[in-house]
């Protein structure tokens, strides 16, 4: 049977045609055996050409389509669908990429008219194989995975509950609120964190429409967009979260006397019991005991103190369990936030080695109201500093480190700088390398920094050593080389700060394999497209939103979670999703039930028929990845698309005129 | 008297295991010579070439071959039987698919005739002397055959009709063979006659097969004693079952060696090495290049045990050029 195959070569204006002589290449198709029909055209993406691929089928009787332009990614479903108006099954389209990978990446304008009459007679050769598919429609599940309770989680969580929908939220720490709820003041208004934060945190607390999972893991993802299975690990709190109501009174009555552990929250500048809150807007407002310090958790010997101060409450448990909980959902949001660079990495700024060098992050605890010194800020002897440096860029736009900017350092240690400023009257110095300004407000507020006497120093940060090399808790000198005035600058001061920049979480790597996503070479979850589908992964139905995908402040983040949940919302919304019939099978007679294929798949769509032995895909679990047809040793498996045929043949054919 | 169909039997670079094979039909060799006329047959009887040349075009019902094809000589006499033969059967993992005389692709003929005739351990040859093909005498000269510079399947020199696999094929594929050609139900041309479907499903420890296998370590048969019951595979033994054809009712692995891929890829498999690695890869535990590395060594020789019986007519086709 001979095919009568249409080719269209797309001038994409000047995008190909420029590099591709169009004419001449769709002149070589035409000589092609099955081609009935070759047209060059400007657009064939705009309706005009559209048009004439439907009318073409029609009046020529065409059976394949083949149009080389652009990237499938861009304009296969264009025309796939133009085929399907046409009158025959839209796999019957083949799509030639000739502008991303031909005309805007030669110079040669013969070798790239010569290449894509290679990549269109590749087409030729394997669309006569093609096979009519058809596409699968399953229905959405309409709840959301959200990961992470920082400012991203929440807001998502908010918006997608306020639409109606149920959301489980789960948190790996004791409390939602994340990185946001340590801040003090936020830039560049310095409206207050804890005040616009913790009303949003006790909405979530409260909303009938989120589940609120803290102190939890996400332990296993299975299934795919519209139908995840999820697995997650609620860990011991050893405190019946229902009946606790948060009054302390477990933590007043505890066996130590005295707070003795470093406390996480406080980023250990304070103390904290076994048992504990880890702040007071905690949200959940429930105690946590800590199994590594409390006495009965090591030893079973403890007077339990504790017991008996909660009574009839009865909200102790020392016994409990990790608890694992299955939901399915249809959608899913990562939001799982960054870490802070570790300024340790950068031995010659002195953090770990002399005490009075802190981090940002250390310095919004201590001037917080709820921090460990009450909003104190002091140098760890107690007594007010004279003089402050505040270091920008560390950890970002190093070398040696992370070449990246992590956006938000600026504006918050210039913040740091004001508030340091407000509540000791000492002399600030802000060194840095470029002041990155770009944001609504955000140069008013550094004008304003300015204008409130703090040092403004251009110079990236040398050294910082001790005055008295005796005495590593004394004032210290920070050695910068200053670039407008082309001095090197030696300041003493008693307090150095760290702008530390953003990280990706430590076990992002191990998020991105559970969740089947990609990460760009920092660790950052990688998005679809980096304008066009900002908060998409190339997983369907998973969204991002805030640092996950990289650094950004706080109303970026918000903005970024709304469009996440937009997304999810647009996809609950639509009820149903079509899914690519690119899916594999079992060719029954030729499986010989030899079990490879079943632990291969990431989407576990494989099982074992016992009765027949052998092995069977559940299409509807299939992403049409690849991987069991790659592994079955005896070519039982195939996959629709991308038959064995199919691409020899385009080998064969984009090799033909070697 | 009706005359019986005619038959020939031909060796080219072979062990003499195919035609072990034949003689392995013990009793049922008289079912054959009871409806067939053996009218070749070298390694049994006497005949002579001359006599095959005399006969007409086409006048042999089948010839099976068996023996890789080295020599000028092999070819020769490769295309004289394909131009008596109705139907010639490459017979065996040498003529199917190269076999072990395919092994030597990874290296020139040079290297080879300087390796066995004068760096080989056992070989003492201060003059150096490699065999020749011309040979003078006085008056009396000869020519002998040539060694080509590749091995090549029986498919890559003439035209086959069928392949029997197997080193050597079973006895019970050479009579349901026999049987088919005489009842004249023969599959498509090409066709290999052995069940296109990998060794595991004849395989009786197959239930006894994990679904998931993760191995920190290969092993090889003489490094362990194998449990007669379990899956091969399972106990660390490269078994290529999974990616062989089956038809060999998997003696190799009742008798408690792993397969080693004899018969060759079933029909679905371009490149049966390639489909071994990747699927003995899918069993490695290791994520990490040093694990990988470690497991890895348990496979001393990669292409001898992915390309054991395959490496002439693999796509790559071994280090030395066909030409």
């Amino acid at each position: 049977m001979s095919n009568r195959i249409g080719v269209y070569v797309c001038h994409c204006g000047t995008n190909i045609a420029s590099m591709v002589d169009c004419k001449a290449v769709a002149e070589y198709a035409a000589t092609l055996p099955g081609v009935a029909l070759s047209r060059d055209y400007k657009y064939m993406c705009s309706d005009p050409g559209q048009t004439l691929i439907q009318q073409d089928i029609k009046e020529h009787k065409l059976d394949r389509i083949i149009v080389s332009a652009c990237s499938p990614l861009l304009h296969e479903h264009t025309f796939r669908n133009a085929t399907r108006q046409g009158g025959i099954n839209e796999f019957f389209f083949q799509m030639v990429n000739i502008r991303e990978h031909d005309a805007w990446v030669h110079t040669d304008r013969a070798k790239a008219t010569e290449k894509a009459k290679d990549l269109i007679r590749a087409a030729v050769h394997r669309v006569p194989f093609h096979k009519p598919l058809e596409k699968k429609t399953v229905p959405i599940k309409p709840d959301v995975l959200i990961v992470g309770g920082g400012i991203a989680g929440i807001h998502a969580a908010l918006t997608l509950a306020n639409a109606g929908k149920k959301v489980y939220l789960v948190e790996r720490d004791a409390t939602i609120g994340g990185h946001m709820a340590k801040f003090d003041k936020t830039f560049p208004t310095l409206d207050c964190a804890a005040c616009i934060l913790t009303p949003k945190m006790s909405t979530v607390k409260t909303h009938p429409n989120i589940t609120m999972w803290t102190y939890s893991d996400v332990t296993k993802v299975e299934g795919f967009v519209g139908n995840y299975k999820v697995t997650v690990r609620r860990n011991p709190r050893y405190i019946i979260e229902e009946l606790c109501v948060g009054c302390s009174e477990c933590v007043e009555a505890c066996v130590f006397k005295e707070p003795k552990f470093p406390d996480e929250f406080n980023l250990g500048l304070g103390k904290r019991k076994p048992v504990f809150l880890p702040f007071p807007q905690a949200t959940p407002l429930v105690a946590v005991i800590d199994p590594e310090t409390c006495i009965q958790l090591k030893t079973g010997k403890c007077k339990k103190t504790c017991v008996e101060a909660c009574g009839d409450r009865k909200a102790i448990d020392f016994s409990q369990k990790a608890e694992e909980k299955e939901i399915e959902v249809g959608t899913i949001i990562l939001s799982t936030g960054f870490k802070i660079f570790d300024a340790k990495r950068i031995p010659y700024y002195g953090y770990g080695t002399y005490s009075n060098v802190f981090t940002a992050l250390d310095i919004e605890r201590l001037v917080n109201a709820s921090g460990p010194t009450g909003g104190e800020l002091v140098l760890r002897n107690g007594q007010k500093p004279k003089s402050v440096a505040i270091v920008h860029c560390v950890g970002s736009r190093d070398e040696n480190t992370n070449k990246y900017c992590s956006r938000v350092c600026c504006m918050y240690s210039l913040k740091l700088a004001h508030l340091v400023k407000e509540r000791t009257g000492a002399e600030v110095y802000n060194f840095y390398i470029d002041m990155r300004t770009p944001g609504k407000g955000f140069e008013e507020f550094y004008s304003k920094v300015s204008g409130e006497g703090v040092h403004m120093i251009r110079g990236k940060v040398a050294d910082v050593f001790l005055e008295n090399p005796a005495d590593k808790s004394g004032r210290m000198i920070v050695q910068a080389e200053d670039t407008l005035l082309n001095i090197m600058r030696k300041v003493p001061v008693d307090m150095v700060v760290l702008g530390v920049g953003l990280e990706a979480q430590a076990d992002a790597n191990d998020v991105r394999r559970q969740f089947n996503i990609s990460c760009s070479t920092e660790g950052w979850f990688l998005e679809r497209h980096p304008k066009l589908a900002p908060v998409n992964t190339f997983t369907d139905g998973i969204f991002l939103a805030g640092c996950c995908q990289g650094p950004k402040d706080i109303p970026d983040t918000v903005a970024q979670a709304g469009a996440a949940a937009a997304e999810a919302l647009a996809l609950i919304d639509a009820g149903s999703v079509e899914l690519e019939p690119n899916t594999a099978f079992v060719v029954e007679q030729e499986c010989s039930g030899c079990k490879t294929c079943i632990p291969m798949c990431p989407y576990t769509a494989i099982s074992r028929n016992e009765d027949k032995k052998i092995a069977v895909i559940n299409e509807a679990l299939c992403k049409g990845c690849g991987t069991c047809v790659a592994a079955c040793p005896s070519g039982a498996i195939k996959q629709n698309l991308f038959e064995d045929d199919e691409i020899f043949e385009e080998i064969n054919g984009v090799l033909a005129h070697v | 008297m009706p005359t019986k169909p005619k038959i020939g039997f031909y060796w080219c670079a072979s062990c003499g295991g195919c035609e072990e094979s034949v003689v392995d039909l013990a009793e049922d060799v008289l079912m054959v010579t009871a409806a067939v006329d053996i009218i070749f047959w070298p390694c049994a009887m006497d005949f002579k070439k001359a006599d095959i040349e005399a006969m007409p075009d086409k006048s042999i019902v089948a010839t099976l071959l068996n023996g890789a094809i080295r020599s000028s000589e092999q070819e020769e006499m490769a295309h004289l039987l394909r131009r008596k033969s109705q139907v010639l059967i490459a017979f065996g993992s040498c003529a199917h698919t190269g076999g072990i005389p395919g092994l030597a692709n990874q290296f020139t003929c040079e290297q080879i005739m300087k390796y066995v005739y004068e760096e080989c351990p056992t070989m003492v040859n201060d003059q150096k002397t490699h065999p020749q093909t011309h040979f003078k005498d006085g008056n009396r000269e000869t020519e002998l055959p040539v060694i080509r510079n590749v091995v090549r399947a029986l498919d890559q020199v003439v035209d086959v009709d069928y392949y029997i696999p197997g080193c050597p094929p079973t006895p019970k594929l050479l009579k349901e063979a026999v049987l088919a050609l005489l009842s004249g139900k023969l599959p498509p041309k090409g066709s290999v006659l052995a069940p296109n479907i990998a060794v595991c499903q004849q395989c009786k420890r197959n239930d006894s097969k994990p679904q998931d296998i993760s191995l920190t370590e290969f092993k090889r048969p003489h490094q362990i004693i194998a449990d007669p019951d379990i899956c091969l595979l399972a106990q660390g033994l490269p078994c290529l079952g999974p990616a062989t054809r089956g038809g060999c009712d998997a003696v190799c692995i009742q008798g408690n060696m792993p397969c080693t891929g004899c018969f060759g890829p079933v029909d679905n498999v371009h490149d049966h090495g390639a489909k071994i690695l990747s699927y003995l890869a899918s069993t490695a535990a290791g994520k990490e290049e040093k694990d990988i590395t470690k497991t890895l060594a348990g496979i001393p020789d990669p292409v001898g045990t992915f390309y054991r019986y395959g490496l002439a007519k693999c796509l790559l086709r071994g280090k030395v050029s066909q030409s």
